[in-house]
């Protein structure tokens, strides 16, 4: 089987994500292309593992799951408490902090 | 296929300290849902303070009993089936952290300066300016989920130098970093300034660590597998796939720069540090950088050894700009928080200096240090002195809170000389001014980087240390010798608790030990030795 595909896919797709968090205001947008970088690690590292004929990358790939979960619970607290503050979830207009 | 499953070996006997750190993390947690509200404050600090002072003993213990290998230059072991490293650079973290977190302990615990109540919300649900909120703070609520937060990501800490696997490091990283984003977002004044931390803190940290599991998977696409003695063992041998293991360095360095604030990754760190609640700041600054160097020594060391031609002109290039943009733009600061901050980027550099000497003793001659051991002092100093100074700015205070802006600060040394000149004594060592810790520090990662002939970064490390000198003393300028403004538009010195007081004890008594006599510290660092490969 040929992995070139599926890691030339996951270059795609993080680059696809990260383009989005440079250029997204919504820090949920934002927080969701996060997540599309931390999915297209998960395929490149299957894919590896599937190269190299060994079970670490999958086994890696489980654990970045738990952490990406652990990452919504606090991403998203932190946005809620922004937004019901700020009545808005944007991330231009959260400046005070400057220079 | 055929897959038999074989029980992993962990090694309690070696881990333990770390263990009971997380134990006492997640007994906090189940504190936080049966222990009555009035009684939590005491347990869960008397809990940590505990857990902590247990695990610094620990810490001493294991450190006794590393085994010594046949070449002499390695003692530990590696435990947890490879995964992780227990040997004596770890350990020397380890006490480091401990004791950076027993100041972070204390100095959350401190509820004297905002008359009985902690520095951190007391209810982060309530809306800033509303009856709730009022009406939270009238009752006196607390936080005290921030005790466990502070020991899962101590756990976090603890174990980020010590992976000897990449899957390890992006589990430890994680860990360090989300307790750190919610403690940011919770101080109980400019509750604006700290939501905004928080929020600029975990998208940009959430950003970087993306790019570093995105190498994490490209390097173990390249070695085919996770730990680091197998990828320097392909990195040695394999040629093919060359482009993997670059690009897989390169976003690995990402992930690890943007944690201890280097430049072109440092555009968090001034906003964090100021937004944050001050004891928060205190304990990250110091924890967060020790633990991160720690990680960045192991990882380029040990995993990436033998491709030293290929990560050093990065770093070399990454240390001058880091020291650049730290010294230069600390310069323009009215914030005093703020100027910490840039000013902690500027040590980021220093330390990225030392990074870059001579790895192995035997390469040197007698008496010389390596690069570890200038690393180990640096950040030793670097550690107390941060958290004392940081300590002394809860102190000075107006009717809003703390007051951070230098015109606040003026002529405080005629009001309050003994703060003032506590601080100033702190800026000393950070500029590196002889007899002080920061002195010694700078002078080891200066020679160690020398000696591996990377004499560029040192010529512009010394620049940016007279560059750094022209900011810390105008401040001592600005407390000492203007005249301060009429009273209600100055900040005045309140008066702390035991707390607050034994943590800028501790953070002074080391600054000046160290200075002074900084031979048994820098013989401790040596006795750590090399990491164990």
């Amino acid at each position: 089987m040929n992995i070139q595909a599926y890691v030339v896919l996951s270059a795609i797709l993080f680059t696809i994500g990260c383009v989005g968090v440079l250029t997204r205001r919504n820090a949920i947008v934002v927080f969701m292309c996060v997540e599309l970088m931390l999915n297209a690690s998960n395929l490149a590292l299957v894919a590896f593992a599937k190269q190299h004929g060994n079970l670490d990358g999958q086994i890696a790939a489980f654990f970045v799951m738990v952490v990406a979960a652990a990452e919504v619970v606090v991403g998203l607290a932190i946005i809620m408490t922004i937004f019901r503050t700020r009545r808005s979830a944007s991330v231009d207009d959260a400046s005070l902090l400057k220079y | 296929m055929d897959a038999v499953f074989t029980k992993p070996t962990i090694e309690y006997a070696d881990i333990w300290p770390l263990v009971l750190v997380f134990a006492v993390a997640c007994i906090g947690v189940v504190i936080e849902a049966f222990v009555p509200r009035e009684r939590r404050f005491i347990v869960q600090t008397v809990l940590a303070g505990a857990g902590l002072v247990a695990a610094l003993v620990g810490t001493v213990v294991v450190a006794r009993d590393l085994t010594v290998h046949a070449d002499g230059a390695a003692r530990g072991a590696i435990d947890v089936e490879g995964t992780i490293a227990v040997d004596g650079p770890a350990v020397f973290f380890w006490g480091l952290i401990l004791i950076v977190a027993l100041g972070g302990v204390l100095l959350f615990a401190e509820r004297r300066l905002e008359g009985g109540v902690s520095a951190f919300a007391g209810q982060a649900a309530a809306l800033p300016g509303t009856e709730a909120e009022r009406q939270a703070s009238k009752i006196g609520l607390e936080h005290t989920e921030i005790y466990p937060l502070l020991m899962f990501a101590v756990f976090g800490m603890m174990l980020f130098p010590t992976a000897n696997d990449l899957l390890t490091l992006f589990v430890a990283l994680e860990v360090l970093s989300l307790p750190l984003y919610l403690l940011c977002g919770l101080a109980r004044r400019r509750r604006l300034l700290s939501q905004e931390a928080a929020l600029k803190y975990f998208l940009l940290g959430a950003f970087s660590s993306g790019f570093f599991l995105y190498g994490v998977a490209l390097t173990y696409g390249f070695a085919g597998s996770m730990q680091y003695a197998d990828i320097n063992e392909a990195v040695r041998n394999d040629l093919s796939n060359q482009s993997l293991l670059l690009i897989g360095i390169g976003m690995l360095t990402v992930g690890l720069l943007f944690k201890v604030g280097a430049a072109p990754f440092h555009s968090w760190t001034p906003d964090v540090y100021q937004g944050a609640p001050t004891p928060v700041t205190a304990f990250m600054a110091a924890g967060t950088k020790i633990a991160a160097f720690g990680a960045i020594l192991r990882l380029f060391y040990v995993a990436f050894g033998s491709e030293r031609w290929t990560w050093q002109p990065m770093l070399w290039v990454v240390a001058i700009l880091t020291m650049v943009v730290g010294a230069v733009l600390a310069v323009v600061q009215t914030d005093m928080k703020r100027m910490l901050a840039y000013s902690s980027i500027a040590h980021t550099g220093f330390l990225l200096t030392g990074v870059l000497g001579v790895q192995q003793a035997s390469d040197l001659s007698d008496g010389e240090v390596t690069s570890m051991q200038a690393v180990l002092f640096y950040l030793t100093t670097y550690g107390f002195a941060m958290l004392g100074a940081f300590a002394v700015v809860t102190l000075v205070r107006d009717s809003s809170g703390e007051a951070t802006t230098f015109a606040r600060w003026q002529g405080l040394g005629r009001r309050s000389p003994l703060v003032a000149g506590l601080f100033a004594f702190f800026l000393l060592s950070m500029a590196g001014i002889p007899l002080t810790a920061g002195f010694v520090g700078k002078w080891a990662v200066f020679t160690v980087a020398l000696s591996a002939g990377a004499w560029p970064v040192v010529i512009a490390a010394i620049l940016c240390s007279i560059i750094a000198v022209f900011f810390y003393v105008r401040v001592i300028v600005l407390m000492f010798f203007v005249e301060g403004l009429p009273d209600g538009e100055v900040a005045s010195v309140t008066r702390p608790s035991l707390l607050t007081s034994a943590t800028i004890a501790v953070g002074l008594a080391a600054t000046v030990v160290l200075g002074v006599v900084p031979g048994p510290v820098l013989t401790l660092a040596g006795h750590a030795g090399q990491f164990l490969r």
